[in-house]
């Protein structure tokens, strides 16, 4: 554990130099103490694969106070990190028909697999959240079967729609809302990856596992799946 | 009590002091590109220094009063007229009803604060009323909108409001040359002795490319030993050197996290007077530390509560 500063009001703890699940563990791990103990002097936390940003009130603690505090709450921590216990798994309906895997294809004829072969791949492992970026809401989830890893696109979509789910080298995320972006389109899920007026506000948080579940059509519909197109 | 939008301008939004407390789950923070205008803004008002405001960028904004209420302009020098007559930033003014508030365009400085007696009366969104139109978040209607030509803007009842003008030590002079401190962090170590000589002596210039997420200079390339890091998280200020060696400054509506290395980072008034510049503007860095960035900060907020010969309270 390294903590260095970054300008008067941030600093960032880093856990490691490699993205690996001992390190996402650790990283979740260390948001959930700091969130408890620190509540009252920080402004905003931002893990990710390997480090989580500390944000604070420098109205309410200085430099020497929150690399004090920030030792403090996480000694201790990381023979805890092993037990893991405040992830969930969360499970995710996936529709991989043709009219919402935008670019199964190209996954198949780059991997040189067949469609029920990249899907039974994709959707047999658990991943893990490693960070939550790029958009709101926006997971990425590691690491995928290096058969299907294939890189994102030389040219971005302009729009990728809703619940999109993609692969980008050994990476799977899920569009949480249409933007633009350049990841493999293999499915998508009819599931609220974000919702503002809801308690927990985002679906999956950083150090959480998810699972793909293979739906087909009527499924995708009768939970609400979406068809709209670019 | 409103204001009613004659012309929205090239890009009116409202602004507080940001969305924080979600970056976690990649909402950024959004906020005023200069906290030290929009903070004395609602200083000279007695204000919540968090109130809503409007932050005018570039300028040809036209506002209609449909009440009466006192106002705050800070920031830059965009014009400003009030029933035709000029009125110069950094202090008060009476509004009545039926009075035109008017921009036109930028004499010294790119973005003017104008904040209302009470704050602008609008719905916080995640606990913000920060508008930042990539997420939908923020703005009048909470939805990320920019100000569109008849858009009604409410006002908070108006308090009894002294003249009031920001002593002159505290106003920035925008048109000069700035001269910025770098805090050393993140990835500074990989930039080699060369590469950091080289940064901390150029001279660069503000590009076309500026917005409210990021400011792109140009002048001499930096390398450093990496091309790419593992993503982590951005700073408000961070400075990223993406692989032309052309360096960006990372502002208010940036993402959360990011995967360009970075040789170091600005204070927020640091960056604040950078948002200030237009292209063409000339940049330079000085290496300092989070302890000058800290006193700085703190003495700025001291006299920001304190106030000064000429404020109010």
């Amino acid at each position: 554990m390294r903590i260095e500063g970054i300008n008067e009001s941030t600093c960032i703890v880093y856990f490691g130099d490699t993205i690996c699940d001992e390190t996402a563990g650790l990283v979740k791990q260390a948001t959930d103490n700091i969130r408890s103990a620190l509540s009252d002097v920080i402004t905003d936390l931002v893990p990710s694969y390997t480090s989580v940003m500390v944000c604070y009130d420098l109205e309410r603690i200085d430099r020497f106070g929150i690399h004090t505090r920030l030792r403090q709450a996480l000694e201790g921590g990381a023979e805890k990190a092993q037990d893991d216990a405040a992830a969930q798994t969360l499970e995710l309906p996936v529709y991989y028909g043709p009219e919402v895997a935008l670019d199964l294809k190209d996954v198949c004829e780059f991997s040189g697999l067949s469609t029920d072969e990249v899907i039974r791949i994709h959707s047999e492992q658990t991943y893990r959240v490693y960070a939550i970026g790029f958009s709101p809401g926006f997971a990425f989830l590691g690491s995928t079967d290096q058969r299907i890893a294939m890189p994102r696109k030389s040219t971005p979509r302009l729009k990728v729609p809703v619940g999109s789910v993609g692969i980008a080298g050994s990476q799977t995320a899920i569009y949480p809302s249409a933007t633009p972006g350049g990841w493999q389109i293999v499915g998508r899920t009819p599931s609220k990856m974000v919702d503002w007026d809801s308690e927990s506000l985002a679906l999956a948080q950083i150090g959480d596992r998810i699972k793909f579940r293979s739906i087909d059509r009527e499924e995708f519909i009768s939970l609400g799946g979406q068809f709209d197109e670019l | 009590m409103s204001f009613e939008v004659l012309d929205p301008g090239m890009l009116t939004q409202v602004q507080d002091m940001g969305r924080l407390g979600y970056q976690h789950i990649g909402v950024t923070t959004g906020g005023p590109m200069d906290e030290h205008a929009f903070l004395w803004a609602n200083r000279l008002l007695n204000n919540p220094l968090n109130a809503p405001q409007l932050e005018i960028t570039f300028g040809r904004l036209s506002l209609l009063a449909h009440s009466d209420t006192s106002i705050a302009l800070t920031g830059a020098d965009l014009g400003a007229r009030l029933n035709e007559r000029p009125i110069a930033p950094w202090q008060t003014y009476e509004i009545k009803q039926g009075d035109r508030l008017s921009f036109s365009m930028p004499v010294v400085g790119l973005r003017a604060y104008l904040a209302v007696s009470g704050g602008l009366d609008v719905p916080a969104r995640l606990g913000s009323a920060a508008t930042v139109s990539r997420e939908q978040l923020g703005g009048l209607d909470g939805t990320g909108a920019k100000l569109a030509k008849g858009d009604r803007i409410p006002l908070a009842p108006p308090s009894a409001v002294a003249k009031a003008s920001v002593p002159y030590s505290e106003i920035p002079d925008y048109r000069k040359p700035l001269r910025v401190g770098v805090i050393p962090g993140y990835q500074y170590r990989h930039f080699p002795r060369s590469a950091r000589a080289r940064f901390f002596t150029s001279e660069y210039q503000v590009s076309q490319n500026i917005d409210r997420m990021g400011y792109r200079l140009s002048g001499e390339a930096i390398h450093g030993d990496l091309d790419g890091i593992i993503s982590e998280g951005i700073a408000y200020g961070s400075i990223q050197i993406p692989t032309d060696g052309q360096p960006i400054v990372l502002m208010k509506d940036r993402q959360t996290i990011g995967g360009y290395p970075k040789i170091g980072s600005l204070s927020a008034l640091g960056a604040g007077q950078l948002a200030q510049r237009a292209p063409g503007a000339s940049v330079s860095f000085y290496l300092t530390d989070v302890a000058e960035a800290e006193a700085r900060r703190m003495i700025f907020n001291h006299r920001l509560r304190q106030g000064a010969p000429g404020t109010t309270g």
